[in-house]
């Protein structure tokens, strides 16, 4: 089984929510994935929807390079709303 | 809107789509055994508890078709609104200013990036979007084809233009399909520093020097009337309307939300010492609401059709960026390509 690929499940646990990230599993192909990923993920209703995604096909980043990363955002606070004066009195801004 | 910010209302809007997945569906029907349920019987009853419709739901044609075609238009007017604001980076007086018109620029590009990929899990692909948009098949926002003239005209974009998408875009977090509904509340949420640094923009002119005020003025002279027309035709021409209201796309009428928006600004206007070009304006305490002038609704139809101030501009240099970008794709692919040991 250590032969069959790994996979990583996706649910979307209601309407109008989006898929996340529950889990992986094994199996040999994207259909039995699938079905796996509904015994395994989903036997108490958790979903609506599964994705399952052959976790080779993910390309993370990596956390030794985190800081370096991320660091580009990390001096701009004037991308939040925050760093604006507002005047006392103004609504709706 | 009970006097909260731009943040509550997107909060609201998340929390109810939150509390709508909880519900459950009517799905047996109250019709008898002898008819069977419709694929359509299910959306409507989606659609009625105000649940989403994702993308692999039936849906009917039109309602895709409506959908594709209000989310383009939206993804186009994010990257052609980088054009007006791109034209004062270099321009910009402070470092500061630069940075910040530098950081909403990048908003608008990925906004636009957020709603084609919402736009494609309708089932249409991305070059035949931009091949769309190229080729003036489809449209993007009237607002965009009028020119930048001035620093000011940047702080009057910020306040009114952005001001006015946020009215429009705040009920859109509430839209019936469930990737636009998130991809709007990620963009509201986004959008909030937008409006604020127009209005710290005009705010800073408007207590400079006269001349500074002057300027301000000017810029929210040409902007006003550009900016009430973003809201559409009155709705008795308002073509789409009634349809995707029925199908939770549209949430209010043109005419109200144009309302709500001159009912903001005023009070905004008054905050920065500057005047709205309108001397039909006034408190109306009967309807206890501002009466004001409508925009010349001809003007908009013509801006629509092709002939605004800067119509052939923006899509020229559109088409000029497209060609002139075509060695970076050219190049991303030999690289990946070289990288897998195939051929591209």
């Amino acid at each position: 089984m250590s032969d069959w690929p790994l996979w990583e499940v996706f649910v979307r646990p209601r309407r109008g929510l989006a898929h996340t990230h529950v889990g992986s599993l094994h199996a040999s192909d994207a259909e039995t994935a699938l079905h796996n990923a509904r015994d395994v993920y989903t036997r108490r209703q958790e979903g609506l929807s599964i994705w399952v995604v052959p976790a080779a096909m993910i390309t993370a980043s990596s956390p030794d390079e985190k800081d370096e990363f991320f660091d580009p955002a990390a001096d701009k606070a004037y991308r939040h709303p925050t760093f604006y004066d507002v005047p006392e009195g103004t609504k709706h801004l | 809107m009970d006097g909260d910010t731009l943040l509550d209302q997107v909060e609201r809007a998340e929390r109810a789509l939150v509390d709508a997945s909880r519900r459950s569906v009517r799905t047996d029907g109250d019709r008898p055994d002898t008819q069977e349920r419709t694929v359509q019987d299910d959306f409507d009853a989606i659609i009625a508890a105000e649940q989403k419709i994702e993308p692999r739901d039936w849906m009917p044609d039109a309602y895709r078709r409506t959908l594709i075609r209000q989310i383009a238009q939206h993804a186009h007017s994010e990257i052609i609104g980088m054009q007006p604001e791109g034209n004062w980076i270099s321009r910009a007086p402070s470092l500061k200013r630069k940075a910040i018109l530098l950081a909403k620029v990048q908003d608008e590009a990925g906004h636009g990036l957020y709603l084609y990929a919402a736009a494609e899990t309708l089932g249409i692909g991305r070059d035949e979007l931009v091949a769309m948009l190229l080729e003036g098949r489809q449209k993007y926002s009237s607002i965009f084809n009028y020119p930048t003239l001035t620093w000011a005209d940047i702080g009057a974009i910020g306040w009114l233009v952005d001001g006015a998408a946020i009215v429009n875009q705040v009920p859109l977090c509430r839209c019936s399909y469930g990737p636009y509904a998130r991809a709007m509340i990620r963009i509201c949420k986004e959008e909030s520093f937008h409006q604020r640094q127009g209005f710290e923009i005009l705010f800073t002119l408007s207590h400079g020097t006269p001349g500074q005020r002057d300027m301000a003025q000017d810029a929210v002279n040409r902007w006003w009337y550009p900016s009430l027309a973003m809201f559409g035709p009155p709705d008795a021409d308002s073509t789409h309307s009634e349809q995707s209201m029925a199908w939770g796309i549209k949430r209010f009428g043109n005419d109200d939300l144009r309302q709500r928006f001159v009912d903001m600004c005023v009070p905004q206007a008054e905050v920065l010492g500057l005047t709205l070009p309108d001397d039909g304006l006034r408190w109306d305490a009967d309807r206890d609401r501002y009466a004001f002038t409508p925009p010349d609704f001809d003007e908009l139809a013509r801006v629509i059709r092709g002939d605004g101030p800067c119509n052939r501009q923006r899509l020229a240099h559109r088409r000029r960026a497209q060609d002139e970008g075509a060695w970076v794709r050219e190049a991303a692919a030999a690289h990946a390509a070289k990288r897998s040991g195939g051929t591209p």
